[in-house]
């Protein structure tokens, strides 16, 4: 059960990238939080064909990964596991949606395929995104930027413990697999079967562990809020990054910058 | 200055399933002592001291931490005087820093800044552990770890430190460690172990807990040498009170 292991390492670096101290971490979490939800808008509502336009939204990640100092390796490995997923969305696009969009010389490209590589593209940025935005923030403090722009106090508190409750979840299903696994001697043991009393097992153990853990925070005064060591406030520097980047997006959004580009070079425009 | 003291009288717990886990247990423990609570398994340890930081309601019984009856109204407080480690420090550490965790119960108290900074620092420091702060704890080796859950409890400088199984899953060279580092403080402490022998170096008075009862409560040494006491309760001398297994002396 390398992969379960594997997964909760992964989640972990995450986290502990979180605590660097770059410019883009020392950032107030709400404008982070706003400019994200900002830059998934104006992705997610381009039209299914506008492939093209799309492109020029990776200059968000580029930038920000470098200015934070995030390892793009790491990040990219976790994109290409949402993928498989996102294809599965797109996967019958081409065969619906025949009509050529596109030629090519004598290849034609229909709009199906069209549609179905725009649905991975914007995947891959909006879950790049996500995954910057906890990579130079950490979940807490977009929890509690949440909190001040307004999200009920119950669903914040619930999200972070989702969040905490994953890493418990995971690290007891690593160990319970690595225990069937090491007797069922590399069969598949006693098959479908055994999996309905471990899944159960797997249920009660991480509860009675959460509890354990619950048990801890409310013993050191956990009241209901987490408070980030890391105090900062929405000052000029935000209200730029903020204010930038909207402004890059509905560029990206309203102009094809792409194509824009493409008439410069070749000539197009003059 | 009552604040320290811990007083428990007729305490009686039944858990829904209808276990009997304490059946009237009654001491007193007052400012500094070191007081061992020992007990074959299932006596009652664990459900003890779940009580003394409002943990399990009472069945029935009374608990006052220092100036305070344990009630809805007092638990912050008495959360906050009664700092407990646990047996196992991977359900005590769980935020991704060492930093972040020894911070998370100053921060719950209401402290910012510099205060916080300080507050960690100096419980790292007590425990040997500055050195660590920036790591994550899952990469932490069990000795530090334990270091660790104690400076998070540490860090709220607590009154009453209540440390279940301290030594448990240490080598011996992490153990002595500990025990060094538990028999500096001048805190009222309250361990409950299987580990005799460190009750005996640490531990002046000894509560010894049968089927959710007091069976014995005085001092250790007394105790220990009570044999047919700790037969009936399912203990043994410390080996450091046995004889000598190769020369018999």
């Amino acid at each position: 059960m390398e992969s379960i292991a594997g997964a909760v390492n992964d989640f972990r670096q995450l986290d502990l990238l979180a605590t660097g101290n770059t410019g883009m971490h020392r950032l107030d979490a709400r404008a982070k939080v706003l400019v994200t939800l900002i830059f998934i808008l104006a992705v997610v509502s381009l039209g299914k064909y506008e492939l093209a336009a799309l492109f020029p939204f990776f200059l968000y990640p580029a930038v920000i990964m470098a200015l934070g100092n995030l390892p793009i390796r790491h990040i990219a490995r976790k994109v290409v596991v949402v993928l498989p997923f996102a294809l599965m969305v797109g996967l019958f696009n081409p065969l619906f949606d025949q009509t050529v969009l596109i030629r090519l010389g004598p290849l034609g490209i229909s709009g199906g395929w069209l549609s179905c590589a725009s649905i991975l593209v914007r995947s891959a940025l909006t879950v790049g995104a996500a995954l910057i935005l906890v990579g130079i923030t950490g979940f807490p403090a977009i929890c509690q930027a949440l909190d001040q722009l307004g999200m009920p106090r119950i669903f914040t508190v619930q999200l972070l413990f989702l969040y905490r409750y994953l890493f418990v979840l995971t690290e007891v299903g690593g160990r319970t697999a690595r225990a069937r696994e090491l007797r069922a001697f590399g069969n598949k043991g006693l098959g479908l079967r055994s999996y309905g009393s471990l899944l159960s097992n797997l249920l009660l153990r991480t509860w009675l562990r959460a509890e354990r853990i619950h048990l801890a925070m409310l013993a050191r005064g956990f009241t209901g809020e987490f408070h980030p060591h890391r105090i900062t406030r929405f000052g000029s520097r935000e209200f730029l990054f903020l204010a930038g980047w909207a402004g890059v997006f509905l560029l990206f959004r309203l102009v094809n910058v792409s194509q824009l580009l493409g008439a410069i070079v070749t000539g197009g425009i003059g | 200055m009552s604040h320290h003291i811990v007083e428990v009288k007729d305490l009686r717990h039944v858990y829904s399933d209808g276990t009997e886990a304490l059946r009237g247990v009654s001491f007193r423990i007052t400012h500094g002592e070191s007081v061992a609570i020992i007990g074959a398994n299932g006596a009652g340890k664990s459900t003890l001291l779940l009580h003394l930081n409002g943990y399990l309601a009472t069945s029935q019984g009374a608990i006052r931490i220092g100036d305070f009856p344990l009630n809805k109204a007092t638990l912050p407080e008495i959360r906050r005087t009664v700092g407990m480690v646990f047996q196992d420090p991977d359900d005590q550490l769980f935020m991704p820093t060492v930093f972040d965790d020894v911070a998370f119960g100053p921060l719950n108290l209401g402290l910012v800044g510099d205060e916080v900074e300080e507050r960690v620092q100096g419980a790292l420091a007590r425990v040997g552990a500055g050195h660590l702060r920036d790591k994550p704890p899952y990469r932490l080796s069990g000795g530090e770890k334990k270091r660790v859950a104690i400076a998070t409890v540490l860090a709220m400088s607590p009154d009453i430190l209540v440390m279940d199984e301290p030594t448990s899953g240490l080598d011996p060279f992490a153990r002595r460690q500990l025990m060094a580092l538990l028999r500096d403080f001048h805190h009222t402490r309250i361990f409950t172990s299987h580990d005799l022998d460190m009750v005996l170096e640490l531990c002046e008075r000894t509560i010894v807990l049968h089927e959710g009862e007091v069976r014995a409560d005085g001092p250790t040494l007394e105790i220990f040498r009570n044999e047919a006491l700790l037969a009936a309760c399912r203990l043994e001398k410390p080996f450091a009170m046995q004889g000598c297994p190769v020369c018999g002396g």
